[in-house]
């Protein structure tokens, strides 16, 4: 068999380069609105102008929705890590039929929508005085990203040898210097790299936090949503110009970390 | 539920109390922020205004209900199969090409992947506006003569949400056609098999369970989706999202929506279980986990 495209491959390419237009064309054409000078979304841009991005950090509702987010991630982030860290530890040390019952919970949030989730917990937290709170909005996104960090390290602590943490208590360690002197170490690429996953979808997250807003604390997505119902101002572009920067910083830092995570792990079994 | 087998617990086991210990934590949040209140919710929708399955009797017994689920189950399975189609020869495309070319594809495929839906869906409204793009370029090839309305449809809900979707497609179905050797094609083409046969023949059934997972995704996913239809689609074509919603925000009915939350769980549960076995969570991450 040559390498030479047949008439088949060619098509099969032509049909993709189309979906890859259709994925791609929303984000190119939205972006450079950001610097187009009309109040409303025109394309192609009129005039140039960076005055879309003062209007959003020079905004305190905007920077308040921005830093209230960005607290929430940063400790979503922090629990879903610690919490789901402790727990895939436990299940891959036999946890027998605990475990069991931890991967069915860890998945029904993915089954469960987040709408149904969204409204049980506006009911809940109404109930509680927790509605618009940091605490609330956390316990809410961290369930939500729990999943992706099990998954994450649990792929990880799968290719750690376990005779090293007997190894190191053989020679006096307790089991906990063990995990953290041995075992951490070896999985901390992806536990990080779970961590930054866990910030990127509560930062992200419109749903839960559309229902969970309170009058005065509103998360990003929360405005943003609010922008686009109401008006769409071209402040909307601006911060998909920022957050699309800050998406790919953090894929690339993933990659890296994971890059790093297969150069320091054996060469254990393949799934 | 099964997961692959590095959930499989393995290496020196701890106690059963340092176990629980260290579950504890999980178990605590899982359920305060899940099980409580998703029970309560449930609860309220039988017990309220009174004992009895009277809300769920007035989903089924209204006609405007019944349109708004059959319209869900509708959109839904129409952006599964549109989303099929887009992912299919994107993630055969990213299979047999090499180097630079599969990471740029899988690099497009990923990126939306992580930017907001938001963004996206606030760029579908710029597109499909009146004076956007897509109505300008319908004109120019002849297609309208004036523009036409495109913003605050039905199909403008399945186009948005195709776009926001269909990734979650591409990578179960990535997965599973990687795993193909590819000596089976070379054998199939050596019996004779012609390239369209020994696609129908081999390549297909063995891509099944990833097409069958990552249509199962989408459509669960797009059932109680919220977002993209609360704000391109049409107050007078909700969807079961959208109608939720307003029964709360706007009729302030707890026991209502709680049915409607109760029905969308319910079947989304049970669609679940019985595909459990093709339905492998660790994959439809890519397989790369």
């Amino acid at each position: 068999m040559s390498n030479r495209p047949t008439p088949g491959r060619l098509l099969l390419m032509a049909y993709v380069y189309l979906v890859l237009i259709f994925v791609l064309a929303p984000i190119v054409v939205i972006l450079p609105m950001a610097f187009s000078e009309p109040d409303y979304l025109t394309f192609p841009p009129e005039g140039f102008t960076f005055d879309w991005f003062g209007a959003f950090f020079g905004n305190s509702r905007w920077m308040a929705a921005s830093v209230f987010s960005l607290k929430i991630a940063v400790l979503t982030s922090v629990v879903t890590v610690v919490v789901g860290t402790m727990a895939t530890y436990a299940l891959m040390r036999g946890a027998g039929r605990l475990g069991t019952l931890f991967q069915g919970l860890l998945i029904a949030p993915i089954v469960v929508p987040h709408i149904a989730l969204a409204v049980a917990l506006y009911l809940f937290f109404r109930q509680t005085g927790l509605s618009g709170t940091v605490t609330g909005y956390v316990m809410a996104h961290a369930i939500i990203a729990m999943p992706f960090v099990v998954f994450t390290v649990a792929a990880a602590l799968s290719s750690v040898d376990a005779t090293l943490e007997d190894a190191a208590m053989s020679c006096g360690a307790s089991r906990f210097d063990a995990f953290r002197l041995v075992t951490l170490p070896l999985i901390l690429p992806n536990v990080l790299s779970g961590g930054l996953f866990a910030f990127i979808l509560s930062f992200d997250e419109p749903v839960i936090s559309f229902f969970l807003a309170g009058i005065r604390d509103k998360t990003l997505p929360r405005m943003m949503f609010d922008n686009i119902e109401q008006n769409l101002t071209p402040v909307i572009p601006a911060i998909a110009v920022l957050l699309t920067g800050i998406s790919i910083f953090v894929l690339v830092s993933a990659a890296i970390l994971r890059r790093m995570a297969q150069s320091r792990s054996m060469p254990a079994k393949e799934a | 539920m099964s997961l692959s087998s590095f959930m499989q617990p393995d290496g020196r086991n701890l106690s059963k109390a340092g176990i629980t210990l260290l579950m504890a934590p999980f178990f605590m949040l899982i359920g305060i922020a899940f099980l409580y209140p998703l029970i309560s919710l449930l609860s309220i929708s039988v017990t309220e205004p009174e004992l009895g399955f009277q809300n769920y009797e007035r989903i089924l017994d209204t006609p405007v209900y019944g349109k708004v689920l059959l319209r869900t189950l509708w959109i839904a399975l129409l952006v599964s199969i549109l989303s099929l189609f887009l992912a299919f020869p994107v993630a055969m495309a990213m299979v047999s090409s090499g180097g630079a070319m599969a990471v740029f594809i899988t690099a497009c495929i990923l990126l939306p992947f992580w930017s907001s839906v938001l963004v996206r869906t606030a760029a579908w409204a710029v597109l499909l506006q009146r004076n956007g793009i897509v109505n300008d370029l319908l004109q120019a090839i002849g297609i309208i003569d004036a523009p036409v309305r495109l913003l605050y449809t039905q199909g403008a809900v399945v186009v948005a949400m195709t776009h926001v979707l269909m990734p979650f497609m591409v990578l179960p179905i990535y997965g599973a056609l990687r795993n193909i050797p590819q000596d089976y094609g070379r054998a199939a083409a050596i019996c004779g098999a012609g390239p369209l046969r020994g696609f129908i023949e081999v390549t297909l059934p063995l891509a099944m369970p990833g097409v069958l997972g990552g249509f199962i995704l989408v459509f669960l996913t797009a059932l109680g989706y919220f977002i993209t239809p609360a704000l391109l689609g049409s107050p007078q074509e909700m969807m079961i999202a959208t109608l939720i919603s307003q029964q709360l925000r706007e009729f302030l009915d707890w026991p209502f929506a709680a049915a409607l939350v109760g029905v969308l769980t319910l079947f989304v549960t049970a669609i679940t279980l019985v595909f459990s076995r093709v339905f492998r969570f660790d994959r439809m991450l890519g397989g790369q986990v």
